[in-house]
């Protein structure tokens, strides 16, 4: 089976800044790809790479088995691109963007409609209404029919669900989950790691460098240590406490708890005698398992210490 | 106060730090004092003069070889027939005919009188009111030396004068097409080259790139509607000059139509043109507007001629296209002429219209680099 | 018992025929951590601009820091810190530049400025950046040391808009401590965000919806009433996106 995408040591550089360090993955047919990293980790420069918007400065990069630099004007006729920002026109009706963008890829909307029938059908009452004035969640829904609509191959969508409410993710996921059964490959990029678990296969990313790329259960799986959740009412005083207690090596708050692990690799018990000590009460510690945020923490502290500042020189 | 103070220091932080806006500051003001002191210029140099000599004797030599060579006109031809007046002002390069009446030298010596006609054309009213002051200024001249020390005043030379084409020297014969040229191409190079950064802007090119799209497709694509709705503007902008400011048609308004048209085009393709080099909709309008209005107003021969202006100057307003447009435009609402007189100014602007559409092609670009 | 930072009884707020909050009822104590959820549309930022003194309540009554928000608009701004959730700092400036600058419009003293400013570059260990423009700082800086300039002055409370969109998870942390100590100076801070854990770090939230405040408790009151263990649960459970 050929590979939808294929990356060999793709570079990118904005004058002095690297926005791409070497970077080798590949993407099959049929699946959903995320890449998984907050704001400048460098996802949609790969994007713009992949869509021929932008040229690599080093590397080889595919897709569907045609060189990203030379065959640009094929690629752009089989790829559905959904960029950052809401990019449809916010001055012409629901209807009236996707009839252009059938028309444009030399379609009609009822040739493909099955395709986005269950997306569309959430924004159908609104057709007639401007782009501009739907809210953020109904915007995505008709940014991904319009990138649909012509049953691309490749569908691409760069942060898809970034400043949108945690329900409409969640329906956004399920309508790509979907997607699946029309063999349509999909690569997505995102800064929500729960997001990351819906995905076929994962790039975790981050300034420029891939930490680590696998399944999503499988690059989870791949935390080192055991993970204790500790909780107590006292959140603040407890992390503080936790973090200048000897025997603990990291220690990151995780909503109501606190995830630690410990030096030994095992749960020290003289830590409840010191935080009673410290003044907390009510501390309940459990062992608990590691998500995928716990392993992409941990590959970010064993990563160059200026990753994580990433400061630019 | 110390608000107000940390606040202006903040304000002078960014102008520094922007170089645009240093440019504009200081760099504009220095320009335009330079272009306005050299081209803004009343005076007349070299104007085009014909006669007409229907005695052709020593005195009408004598007075032609005066005018000429005053320095301010240049004599451009020698007419044999009045029929030759229209078609020598038609050509352009003549402003003002000079006609001796017949016997001119003889009737001046024996009667004390001849008459001398001065036909200017009307269709630059500024130029062609100094050219017959100056004209009747040296005429005098003439007649005080040939009366000689004596102070017998009955030596006289009446010069006549008489506007052709614009026979009432109403000024918006001038203004009115220079107004039309002028905005016909700001209006139209600022509507496209908005209307392509704006998608720049909002990011929407970004997905017409990713298509089949070609870049011929978008442009040409840009243009049409823009055309057409101008179409529109020209029949109103025309309408309005006739019924409000009385401009006549004296040529084919078909003719007229069609140039226009053309005009309209190589603005419209002037404004794509403008927004491949620019990077958002605040620089297209500042180019559009502000790059091509002056120099449309001061260089193309609007309000002040190019013959009066230093030799550079003429240079550089070859390249604009109102220059060209003025004369076309003039010629067929104020002269009458046909294709025959203007085909070079038409066929300039059909090479800078597919000049401007080839270097949008090839300047688009096709990636966000 | 602790001072009410912010008073919210029945307020209404119409825009022409439109209601964007429909009788909204709430008290923020002094030195609370409050978050305040719901989906987009659903009438959060326009209560904050109420809040924050930027617009006027269409009835009801609302006062924050002891004053009132239909006569005392420029006493509130003049008491809060307010950030919002990118571009609160002049890009073309310095770090230490943007400092001077907020400090002299929040007007403080020449002295407390200087005082303050080595205080937080020492914090935030910022000291080699104290020269740098803010467009070469990477976001999750911008973001802290935003923060850290919207509390220059120890306003009463501070509002903060989505202050951790698209950062890494360890800033997106180091963030969250940083909120954590303002608390603990005494410092009320209203916190807006996308990302459901962050719900759990609050004291107590306030959900949104369609206008209206559908619920209102500690984080573990109401995973336990919604029989949820997480608050995204809950929210998804209980607010519906608006169209």
């Amino acid at each position: 089976m050929q590979k939808v995408i294929e990356s060999i040591g793709i570079s990118k550089s904005f004058g002095a800044t690297k926005a791409l360090n070497d970077i080798s993955f590949s993407v099959n047919e049929s699946e959903v790809f995320g890449f998984i990293g907050p704001d400048g980790a460098g996802k949609t420069t790969l994007f713009r790479l992949i869509t021929t918007l932008m040229l690599p400065n080093e590397g080889e990069l595919k897709v569907f088995g045609m060189d990203c630099i030379t065959h640009y004007k094929e690629l752009r006729k089989n790829i559905g691109y959904m960029p950052g920002r809401f990019s449809l026109y916010q001055d012409l009706s629901v209807e009236e963007n996707l009839k252009f963008y059938a028309t444009v890829f030399g379609t009609t909307i009822e040739e493909n409609y099955e395709l986005i029938s269950d997306i569309y059908s959430h924004i159908e009452p609104y057709k007639k209404r401007l782009a501009g004035n739907l809210s953020g969640g109904m915007k995505q829904k008709l940014a991904l029919s319009c990138a649909l609509i012509h049953k691309p191959k490749l569908l691409v969508l760069d942060e898809p669900t970034t400043g949108v409410d945690a329900v409409s993710r969640s329906e956004f996921w399920d309508m790509l989950g979907k997607l699946r059964k029309h063999n349509i490959t999909i690569i997505v990029s995102t800064p929500y790691m729960d997001e990351a678990m819906r995905c076929d296969k994962v790039a975790l990313i981050q300034s420029g460098k891939i930490l680590a790329i696998d399944a999503p259960q499988k690059i989870r799986d791949g935390f080192n240590s055991k993970l204790f959740a500790v909780r107590s009412a006292e959140k603040y005083r407890l992390i503080n406490a936790l973090r200048n207690y000897q025997g603990i090596l990291t220690a990151y708050p995780f909503g109501d708890s606190v995830h630690v692990t410990f030096l030994n690799d095992k749960l020290d018990n003289s830590v409840n005698d010191y935080l009673v000590n410290a003044g907390i009460s009510d501390v309940i510690i459990e062992e608990c398992e590691a998500g995928i945020e716990d392993r992409f923490l941990e590959l970010m502290e064993k990563g160059d210490g200026n990753q994580v500042s990433g400061i630019r020189k | 106060m110390k608000r107000f103070i940390g606040f202006v220091k903040k304000e002078f932080l960014h102008i520094f730090r922007d170089y645009r806006t240093l440019f504009i500051l200081f760099g504009i003001p220095a320009a335009q004092i330079l272009i306005f002191g050299f081209a803004v210029s009343t005076d007349i140099k070299n104007a085009g003069v014909a006669i007409l000599d229907m005695s052709n004797d020593e005195i009408t030599q004598q007075l032609t070889d005066k005018i000429i060579s005053s320095g301010f006109f240049k004599k451009t031809e020698n007419l044999l027939h009045y029929n030759d007046i229209d078609r020598v002002f038609k050509k352009g390069k003549t402003k003002a005919v000079i006609i001796f009446e017949k016997d001119f030298g003889e009737k001046l010596v024996s009667e004390g009188k001849a008459s001398l006609s001065i036909i200017a054309d009307g269709s630059e009213p500024n130029t062609a009111t100094l050219i017959t002051n100056y004209t009747m200024a040296i005429v005098n001249d003439f007649t005080a030396d040939f009366a000689g020390p004596s102070i017998n005043n009955s030596i006289r030379i009446k010069p006549e004068v008489k506007m052709f084409y614009n026979p009432n020297l109403k000024s918006h014969f001038m203004f009115v097409p220079g107004v039309i040229t002028l905005i016909l191409i700001l209006i139209c190079a600022l509507m496209t080259s908005v209307t392509i950064t704006r998608e720049k802007e909002f990011g929407t090119m970004e997905v017409l790139l990713v298509s089949p799209l070609r870049p011929i497709q978008i442009i040409l694509g840009k243009v049409m509607p823009y055309f057409i709705l101008s179409f529109i503007n020209v029949i109103l902008i025309l309408a309005l000059s006739w019924f409000v400011f009385g401009l006549p048609v004296k040529g084919s308004i078909v003719l007229l139509l069609a140039e226009s048209m053309l005009y309209i085009l190589m603005s419209l393709t002037l404004g794509i043109l403008i927004s491949t080099v620019s990077s958002n909709m605040q620089q297209a309008i500042f180019i559009s507007l502000i790059g091509l209005m002056l120099p449309t107003v001061l260089l193309s021969g609007f309000i002040f001629p190019i013959e009066n202006m230093p030799k550079i100057y003429d240079y550089v307003s070859m390249i604009l296209p109102p220059r060209y447009f003025i004369v076309i435009i003039k010629n067929i609402m104020i002269k009458g002429t046909g294709i025959l007189f203007i085909w070079k100014e038409t066929l300039i602007l059909i090479v800078m219209t597919l000049l401007f559409i080839g270097l949008s092609v090839k300047k688009f670009k096709i990636r966000l680099e | 018992m602790r001072e009410k930072i912010i008073s919210v009884h029945n307020l209404v707020k119409k825009f022409g025929s439109f209601t964007a909050n429909d009788n909204l009822n709430f008290e923020v104590f002094e030195g609370e951590i409050f978050g305040f959820l719901g989906a987009n549309g659903a009438g959060k930022t326009t209560a904050i601009r109420i809040l924050s003194g930027l617009s006027k309540p269409t009835s009801g009554e609302v006062s924050v820091a002891g004053f009132d928000a239909y006569r005392q608009t420029e006493q509130i701004k003049k008491n809060i810190g307010y950030m919002c959730q990118k571009f609160s700092l002049y890009e073309d400036l310095t770090v230490k530049e943007n400092i001077v600058l907020y400090g002299g419009i929040y007007g403080m003293s020449k002295s407390l400025i200087r005082e303050r400013l080595t205080e937080l570059l020492e914090k935030l260990r910022f000291q080699e950046y104290e020269n740098r423009i803010i467009a070469d700082l990477p976001l999750g800086l911008r973001q802290k040391l935003a923060f850290s300039v919207a509390i220059l002055h120890e306003p009463k409370i501070v509002f903060l808009d989505e202050p951790t969109g698209g950062v890494d998870p360890i800033t997106r942390r180091q963030f969250w401590e940083m909120i954590y100590e303002t608390a603990e100076r005494g410092i009320t801070v209203f916190v807006t965000t996308h990302y459901m854990d962050e719900a759990e770090y609050c004291d107590r939230i306030s959900i949104m919806n369609e206008g209206r405040i559908v619920a209102l408790d500690t984080p573990s009151k109401l995973k336990k009433q919604y029989n949820a263990a997480t608050i995204e649960e809950v929210f998804i459970k209980i607010a519906r996106p608006v169209n």
